[in-house]
């Protein structure tokens, strides 16, 4: 918690040279330093609540997940109790076995591909149907309030439950997707059971989840746009294709690059939809990375933590790179943060 | 998807009048007509399955699998779901949960927010990547380590644990978003606090958090909805009928009566409820709270 003493140091900001008001009544010039100390003080007390929880939550299992992925951990052989027995760990450091095990064995290739093209898609067609959606609803229309509400729907209800209205709708038997299809004279599809529909669904429910996001992220990045611009391009007789792709796009620069990086990792990671959707089957057909390490941890018999560790310990690797990579490409472009 | 009539910024304090200046740009009828059909097919296929779900928790348990929209109208499932199963007891824990990781994560996210949006301290630019990487490193791998540190700690069964473990996954995206509504606020402001005798903590409580408010209704809404649905950590975290939360013992329900559709659906409507309250509630700063926020990354 945030700490609230007062202190009698007044941090001034620079740059205010006079201070009107009450005397302060301490009279003592301070030095830069001095008040430095204690802004700092501040600022590092205001963030320290963060700095302890990440640190204990995060740092440390991240620590040790590291630690694991460099060891041939599983179920036998880590320390454990039975009764009142104590075993000791048994496992044994193997450098990096686990790592070129992965990434020359097919398994995490193959899964990395399918990662890849889940994670693509998603977000391309999450950022076109958001933008499309955001655009319209700028303008003035008719219920326009009612139809924000409902679009924003998919994101006010917890994730579980609009997966499991999916699974419904989506069951080969009596959903009604193939209700509605055999209504039409055609032959009811299998949605979750064939490996190509099932890659086709979860990708569908993923972006039905993640469409409100990003509409409302870029319904408030087109309320910026001075509405100015749209009026003197309009003067000038630009058309609405241009106005579109020379002020709305930049306008909408820094938002988008925010929300798409944000995105990009959130559905790399996308765990819930997976796991209860699918459950990465038929088969392995629909685990991405994150839901086959969780396998690996938890549902694998002797579970293997070794693995499952090296797996996400690659996941995180992959998504800085691209964290790195994103950034970079846009300083060249000229956008900083 | 392309403009035709000067857009206007919704909530500017222009006056009235002057809304309607140019005369050129008229949408067409056609257009018009193109718009809200656009609008209503996306409406229905975003409304769709959450009112499927809610049809069929109205429909006798018999009678789920059926694609009629409306059949025998009963509440049996609500009844048997509130007799016959700990509904309540989770929907409680849920609710403490999810409160808890809302009140501590505001409250956490905006003085993070603050601190790195008006002070330059040493550690600024390593925060703030630390917060980006804490969003990447995968829930599946930490679940091990995490369950670990909370059964050493004493915190597994508790809603302590789940609140924690959820600060971290709510809190980094918060304090970003809040550090970019923050930025918005001009800086002349915390410098009069500090001209009247307020300490920065002091102009950060009486100044800054008042002009906050559509940024602290975004990081809420967050922050609930993440605990509120959360699959993972509450299943491994918590056992017992009278610890689990709503999305645990939902799985529970599956598992132990079969997929019964009928009370399963009545248990989504009354879980997406509060859900949909406190969007109800916040949903209308998020726009603007989001452009805030988002703008400056």
């Amino acid at each position: 918690m945030a700490v609230d003493t007062p202190s009698q140091s007044v941090a001034k900001a620079a740059g205010d040279s006079v201070a009107r008001g009450r005397s302060r009544g301490t009279g003592k010039p301070r030095g830069a330093a001095k008040r430095s100390l204690s802004t700092h003080w501040y600022a590092w007390a205001m963030v320290a609540p963060v700095i302890v929880v990440i640190a204990v939550i995060i740092g440390y299992p991240l620590i040790r997940g590291i630690y694991l992925s460099l060891t041939d951990a599983n179920e036998r052989n880590v320390a454990r109790s039975i009764g009142v027995n104590e075993i000791p760990a048994t496992y044994e450091f193997v450098g990096l076995d686990n790592y070129t095990e992965a990434l020359t064995g097919s398994q995490f290739l193959a899964t990395l591909g399918w990662t890849l093209v889940w994670t693509v898609s998603c977000v391309a067609l999450t950022f076109a149907l958001g933008l499309a959606l955001a655009n319209i609803l700028n303008r003035k229309i008719a219920g326009r309030s009612a139809y924000r509400l409902m679009l924003i729907l998919p994101w006010a209800v917890p994730g579980f439950v609009s997966v499991f209205a999916w699974r419904f709708l989506y069951n080969q038997d009596n959903g009604l997707l193939n209700k509605i299809l055999a209504g039409g004279g055609i032959d009811a599809v299998p949605w979750l059971n064939d490996p190509t529909w099932a890659k086709f669904s979860v990708i569908l429910v993923n972006v039905w989840l993640g469409v409100p996001f990003m509409m409302v992220a870029l319904l408030g990045g087109l309320q910026s746009i001075p509405s100015e611009m749209y009026e003197a391009a309009e003067m000038d007789g630009a058309n609405a294709w241009q106005r579109f792709r020379h002020i709305t796009m930049p306008g909408l620069r820094s938002v988008s690059t925010t929300v798409i990086l944000l995105s990009t990792i959130w559905t790399f990671n996308m765990f819930p939809v997976i796991f209860l959707l699918t459950r990465g089957g038929p088969g392995e057909a629909t685990q991405i990375l994150v839901t086959q390490a969780y396998k690996f941890s938890f549902e694998v018999s002797p579970r293997d933590f070794a693995q499952s560790s090296t797996w996400g310990v690659l996941i995180l690797v992959l998504l800085m790179l691209f964290a790195a990579v994103y950034r970079r490409v846009l300083r060249k472009q000229g956008e900083v943060w | 998807m392309t403009t035709t009539t000067p857009t206007r910024r919704v909530g500017t304090t222009t006056p009235a009048h002057r809304a309607n200046t140019p005369v050129r740009g008229r949408r067409s009828p056609l257009a018009s007509v193109a718009l809200h059909l656009t609008l209503i097919t996306a409406s229905v296929i975003a409304v769709f399955p959450v009112l499927w779900v809610l049809l069929t928790s109205l429909k006798p348990a018999e009678f789920a699998i059926t694609t009629d929209f409306v059949k025998e109208t009963t509440l049996e499932n609500y009844t048997n779901l509130l007799r016959d199963t700990p509904f309540l007891t989770w929907f409680g824990n849920s609710l403490l949960v999810a409160s808890l990781t809302t009140v501590v994560g505001v409250f956490i996210s905006a003085t993070t927010g603050y601190a790195v949006s008006r002070f330059r301290f040493p550690g600024k630019r390593g925060l703030m990547w630390t917060l980006l990487i804490t969003q990447m490193f995968p829930v599946a791998v930490l679940i091990v380590p995490i369950y670990n540190i909370m059964s050493s700690m004493g915190l597994l069964n508790e809603p302590a644990g789940l609140v924690i473990t959820y600060l971290t996954i709510a809190v980094p995206f918060c304090a970003w978003m809040m550090k970019g509504f923050f930025d918005t606020i001009p800086r002349e402001i915390d410098e009069s606090g500090y001209v009247d005798g307020l300490t920065p903590f002091g102009t950060f409580w009486r100044l800054i958090l008042p002009l906050a408010k559509p940024g602290i209704a975004v990081t809420a809404f967050y922050s609930f909805i993440t605990a509120w649905g959360e699959v993972a950590y509450a299943s491994a975290f918590m056992v017992g009928d009278e610890n689990l939360t709503l999305a645990g013992g939902l799985q529970k329900f599956v598992n132990q009566y079969g997929a019964q559709w009928g009370p399963m659906a009545a248990a989504s409507v009354l879980i997406a409820v509060p859900a949909a309250l406190v969007f109800l509630f916040a949903q209308r700063h998020l726009v603007t709270g989001m452009s805030a926020g988002a703008v400056k990354g």
